[in-house]
């Protein structure tokens, strides 16, 4: 018998069968839902006649479309307003828990399944969105679907799938001061390019991983889909443990005791193999920012805008395409360059952990005049928390807007759109055109690259800034 | 397989081959927050999302009235239901919207040398067909086209292969949603009827 990796050990325990010349029908432990993708899998539903398998496996939250301020008034978009309340109408005909608006445990999906404690080591977790693959922070196959694969798995609490191929991505050694897991990822990212993990599901290993908090585990794992990886998953540790121990829906006492003892069998065992290899040193990791309209358009803070070289015709036409929109051209050193809006939010970077890396780098100082600071939390949790710790006072010293929780300006569905050709360093995990509103402008960065820029309001190095200030 | 037909069709039901001029769109890493922009995905039923599709490129400065002539959709000497476009098409967000407007917009094939998975089980889920070929083969289609927009692309779904003048490449899909496409199945209904063995794969998981 082979050795297994953690992610077989996850796959196998949850095939029902192997359909001949076919997909394995894989079976789901947990499926998160909200208002913008489910509408159409309750509709589906409903015509055939067919109620959801398994309520109390299914979690949903309004977050996509949510306004981010006066959450207590009724929202003023009606699309919106109605999408929110087919939620809600659903939700109940279905006997499916509901984190609405209001209610204290509303926030981003991939961030309240987390810090309830529901996302367990050795789950399956699907959710009609990319950004699924966060869970696999804590030892999960947690993968993104669409609106069909939603009604499936409301129907059966099954899906089917082919087995991908596996990647191991190792990161050793120790990161500098003023880097984090968001430059790891974006560093990753511009190695192997935007579709680098296509077809693969990604492990993150290494002494660089172990070392990290959950909640940066959570910003690497989150952003796999943005290499093309349906997911990414870390082996469950006793950072893990210690962070779900006590958690609402977390196991209690005994029962704790015991689930930690068969999590500690999910590792990928010493003679396992992956389909692709990978191995980075942490010294090798800078700040980064993306300079392009894909995330595996990035590079080193400090480094100048690269110069393409080789490739097709095609190629040439989509780099040049990218920079146009952009408004930068090649060789540019973008350091000093002058922003506009600097967003702080969404399932990469809203956790208490973000917002605290922020408030201590700006504590005390006060936002450049030419920029628009919004902090948006990832949940009425990590707002309640950041409240209590005083990071609202100093937002508000710092001129910062903190908003309340959603997916906010990350997909400016609802009203938080940074204006037509503003630019905008973001903590978020897409700098698509027009993602954060229609010929908005996107770089993205970790939370301690926005902050020092939010002070000097224009690309800085926070390793720079932290050196002036200290 | 116990299956049932869905309310979307498959082209693929009722002609093995199926061929239609092609619509070129080289850009690469098309993703769908191009395809549809998420201030569109408002709506909670599937239809209507063509209207809406690639918004952005397809006007200026996002109004619906005034087209912008150099965007391929725009341009009345390009027309049909194969869509040609860049390598990793589909990137990005997992909206099913961004298949359902493609497919409401008149779409029955999407040819790329890469797609992004989500999107191509989207797609598939949808009766709209994805088939990767040849970063050669894709290219010289892209030049094919431009020269001669009124050229036929054949798709001859059973035998796995794309054809265009003397040109000819095979294409990979799994034998069960080829299946699917064929027959205009769906993946619930097969589901549906395992519920039993569902049912004791649960009991069994929770000894």
């Amino acid at each position: 018998m082979s050795s297994k990796t953690l992610f077989d050990k996850i796959w196998e325990n949850h095939v029902v069968k192997e359909i001949p010349n076919g997909p394995t029908v894989f079976y789901i432990d947990r499926h998160l839902i909200h208002e913008v993708t489910s509408p159409q899998a309750f509709a589906g539903l409903n015509k055939r006649g067919i109620k959801v398998a398994r309520p109390q496996k299914v979690l949903a939250t309004a977050d996509h479309n949510v306004p981010t301020l006066n959450q207590h008034l009724p929202i003023k978009d009606v699309l919106s307003r109605k999408q929110v309340a087919m939620l809600e109408k659903n939700c109940e005909e279905h006997q499916i828990d509901l984190y609405g608006l209001g209610h204290e445990n509303q926030g981003i999906v991939h961030v309240i399944g987390p810090e309830l404690g529901m996302t367990q080591p050795g789950m399956t977790i699907v959710c009609g969105d990319s950004h699924t693959s966060t869970h696999g922070a804590f030892g999960t196959i947690a993968f993104g679907i669409g609106t069909s694969e939603v009604e499936m798995v409301l129907a059966t609490q099954c899906l089917l799938q082919n087995k991908p191929k596996q990647m191991r991505i190792n990161i050793e050694g120790e990161l500098e001061e003023g880097v984090s897991s968001k430059d790891i990822i974006l560093h990753i990212i511009s190695k192997i390019s935007a579709s680098g993990a296509t077809g693969y599901f990604v492990e993150y290993a290494g002494s660089a991983i172990r070392a990290l908090s959950m909640e940066a585990r959570m910003t690497i794992c989150n952003m796999s889909i943005e290499m093309g990886a349906r997911g990414g998953l870390i082996a469950p540790d006793e950072v893990t443990f210690n962070y779900l121990k006590g958690k609402e829906f977390a196991q209690q006492a005994d029962d704790f005791d015991k689930a930690v003892v068969e999590w500690m069998e999910l590792y990928s065992e010493k003679d396992a193999s992956f389909d692709e290899e990978i191995h980075i040193h942490a010294k090798d990791i800078e700040p980064m920012i993306t300079y392009g309209t894909n995330p595996g358009m990035g590079m080193n803070i400090n480094k100048n805008v690269p110069t393409f070289e080789g490739g097709t015709t095609a190629e040439r036409e989509n780099w040049e395409q990218a920079l146009s929109y952009m408004g930068i051209k090649e060789g540019e050193l973008l350091l000093g360059k002058k922003l506009d809006y600097i967003f702080i939010g969404s399932c990469t970077n809203s956790r208490i952990e973000d917002l605290r890396k922020v408030a201590e780098i700006v504590k005390g100082k006060h936002k450049a005049e030419n920029v628009t600071v919004w902090v948006v939390p990832g949940s009425q949790k990590v707002q309640k928390q950041a409240i209590a710790e005083g990071l609202d006072k100093i937002f508000e010293e710092a001129g910062f807007m903190l908003r309340q929780p959603g997916c906010s300006a990350c997909l400016a569905m609802n009203e938080d759109k940074i204006p037509p050709g503003k630019l905008c360093l973001s903590t978020s995990n897409r700098n698509f055109e027009g993602r954060q509103g229609p010929r908005a402008r996107t770089m993205l960065v970790s939370p301690m690259t926005a902050a020092a820029a939010a002070i000097t309001g224009e690309i800085t190095d926070v390793r720079r800034f932290l050196a002036l200030y200290n | 397989m116990n299956t049932t037909q869905l309310d979307i069709k498959s082209v693929f039901q009722q002609n093995a081959e199926f061929s239609s001029r092609g619509i070129p769109l080289p850009t690469e890493n098309i993703d769908t927050d191009q395809i549809i922009p998420a201030r569109f995905l408002k709506a909670t039923s599937r239809e209507g999302f063509g209207e809406n599709l690639f918004r952005d490129w397809r006007y200026k400065n996002g109004d619906a009235n005034s087209p912008n002539e150099n965007f391929v959709l725009n341009n009345s000497s390009f027309s049909g239901k194969i869509l040609v476009a860049g390598k990793n098409f589909g990137c990005g967000s997992s909206r099913e919207h961004a298949a359902w407007a493609l497919k409401d917009y008149g779409f029955e094939v999407i040819i790329s040398s890469f797609f992004a998975d989500i999107f191509k089980n989207n797609a598939l889920n949808n009766f709209l067909l994805p088939i990767q070929l040849s970063p050669s083969f894709v290219g010289r289609l892209l030049e094919e086209i431009a020269s001669d927009p009124t050229m036929d692309i054949g798709v001859d779904l059973e035998a796995q292969l794309v054809k265009f003048k003397a040109y000819s490449e095979s294409f990979e899909i799994n034998p069960y949603k080829k299946m699917c496409l064929q027959k205009g199945l769906d993946d619930i209904e097969y589901l549906l009827s395992i519920k039993d063995e569902i049912a004791a794969f649960e009991k069994d998981k929770n000894k």
